[in-house]
């Protein structure tokens, strides 16, 4: 597998970048929810589209422990290396 | 020391920034008497009544009310009891031979409520290695009934086969039971879903398929058994769950099966096992209406005719409404201080609607939800159209009539 954490990771800031309401300065630190101003449905909607590009299915109750850009990136990346 | 409050802080926020705009507080709406299943009083005046998803009308049923009246009368008011110990008479059994005969099934498991039946078949089918696939835009009964269960859960985009197909083929595990779960029809949007092609998803997939039809019973399909009936695959639908809160006026869920193991599913099922069952008068009244139901198919026709005719008016109006003409019509709106004021307007000038806030809606834009009543006459849609017309000017909506 060629994903790494610091690889998807900038996959998902570029996807978020694309989002005008989203503030410019976000790095993998950021909280999704609270910094990000997403709201379950938000948030949830935007892990489809990650998972589009990645080929990957990440499932709900995966998103509960989920806080951080970095944790849904080693969440995708933990995932694909047990595909 | 932390509030156990302070969590609701920002939705105290939101409720009353929602309260200053229209002047009232959406969610606490009292219907002071009910008149007809079309009218009710509304802050002392007469309303018509287009949120109540009440499509035959049958909450006043005479049948269903003689019935209600005399199990109450014979069996008393209430079963005081789970339906595995002492809550099931006579008269739950003898509904849930009513039902399963009318889907043509084995067997029925009735509920105390339509949350429940989702709740408990979900959270009882699908166990831990089992993956669940949802439709993104289920309702939240489906979804707490997945939190419920120990098994993985996955959506895929709104009534896309092509997607649900995407993502069990990405799922690759061999050796796990997947169950889809979709519905008839959605009751934000009134959205069908393209059941012909969920089913063949299913059979080439090899996995189960649950239908809730809670919008779609009585309503859909040439007996009214909804949505799988309408498109000809009921026999490649596993499960169907839904409820008697919509088409039969009363309250309590039901799923039926051909699967002999639903017998079992009693005896796994939380939701179904750690409640109280429905009261004798409940279930009469439901039995009744169903009978009802069945004599007059014409209330079918006439709920579809005065939803064409609803939906027609909107469009002439030049509101955004659903696409697809069902009893829900949803008009979206673009922004919440449009759908505030607006909301407010048509319940002073008589008429009642669901108002949709985002983040319950699907789009992120608020609904004027409505649903439509066989019992509606036309005049009192034209009157409800007029009245919305009214409201759109006075609130200042951007209106784009289209030509008739």
């Amino acid at each position: 597998m060629s994903e790494t954490v610091e690889s998807v990771s900038a996959l998902i800031i570029q996807k978020l970048l694309a989002n005008p309401k989203v503030p410019r300065d976000i790095d993998g630190n950021c909280k999704i929810m609270e910094d990000l101003a997403f709201d379950s449905l938000a948030v949830m909607n935007f892990v489809m589209e990650v998972e589009d590009s990645l080929d990957v299915s990440v499932p709900l109750d995966k998103l509960a422990d989920i806080r951080t850009i970095n944790d849904l990136a080693a969440c995708i990346v933990d995932l694909k290396n047990k595909g | 020391m932390t509030s156990l409050f302070s969590k609701f802080e920002g939705l105290a926020g939101a409720l009353g920034s929602v309260v200053a705009a229209g002047g009232r507080n959406p969610f606490a709406v009292v219907i002071e008497k009910p008149i007809s299943s079309t009218v009710g009083v509304i802050e002392g005046r007469e309303t018509l009544l287009f949120g109540t998803n009440n499509y035959l009308g049958l909450s006043q049923s005479e049948r269903a009310i003689k019935a209600a009246q005399e199990a109450a009368a014979t069996c008393g008011v209430g079963t005081t009891g789970s339906r595995i110990a002492n809550g099931t008479q006579s008269l739950h059994r003898k509904l849930e031979r009513q039902i399963a005969d009318f889907f043509e099934r084995r067997d029925a498991m009735v509920f105390s409520t339509g949350y429940q039946a989702n709740l408990g078949m979900i959270s009882a089918l699908a166990g831990k290695d089992d993956y669940l696939i949802l439709d993104a835009d289920s309702h939240a009964s489906i979804y707490d009934g997945s939190r419920l269960s120990a098994a993985q859960v996955i959506r895929f985009r709104h009534n896309s086969p092509d997607d649900l197909y995407k993502r069990l083929k990405r799922l690759d595990a061999p050796n796990s039971a997947k169950l889809i779960v979709v519905e008839g029809i959605y009751s934000m949007t009134g959205n069908v879903a393209p059941m012909a092609e969920f089913a063949a998803v299913k059979r080439e997939t090899g996995a189960y398929l649950m239908v809730d039809e809670a919008h779609s019973f009585g309503v859909l399909g040439e007996h009214g058994r909804g949505a799988a009936e309408a498109e000809g695959v009921e026999a490649d639908v596993d499960f169907i769950v839904g409820t008697f809160s919509k088409s039969l006026g009363t309250v309590g869920g039901y799923c039926v099966s051909d699967h002999p193991e639903l017998e079992l599913v009693r005896l796994n099922c939380r939701p179904y096992m750690f409640t109280a069952s429905l009261p004798p008068e409940v279930i009469a009244a439901t039995g009744a209406a169903l009978e009802d139901m069945i004599a007059q198919p014409e209330l079918r026709r006439q709920l579809m005719d005065n939803a064409a005719h609803l939906h027609a008016g909107f469009t002439k109006l030049g509101l955004n409404a659903s696409k697809r003409v069902s009893p829900v019509i949803a008009v979206t709106l673009e922004t919440v201080e449009q759908a505030i004021p607006m909301w407010n307007r048509l319940l002073e000038l008589g008429v009642y609607v669901n108002l949709s806030l985002p983040p319950a809606t699907p789009d992120s834009r608020p609904l004027l939800r409505c649903s439509v009543m066989a019992t509606h006459t036309a005049e009192q849609i034209d009157q409800a159209l007029a009245v919305f017309g009214q409201a759109a000017q006075e609130c200042g909506v951007p209106l784009q009539p289209c030509a008739a």
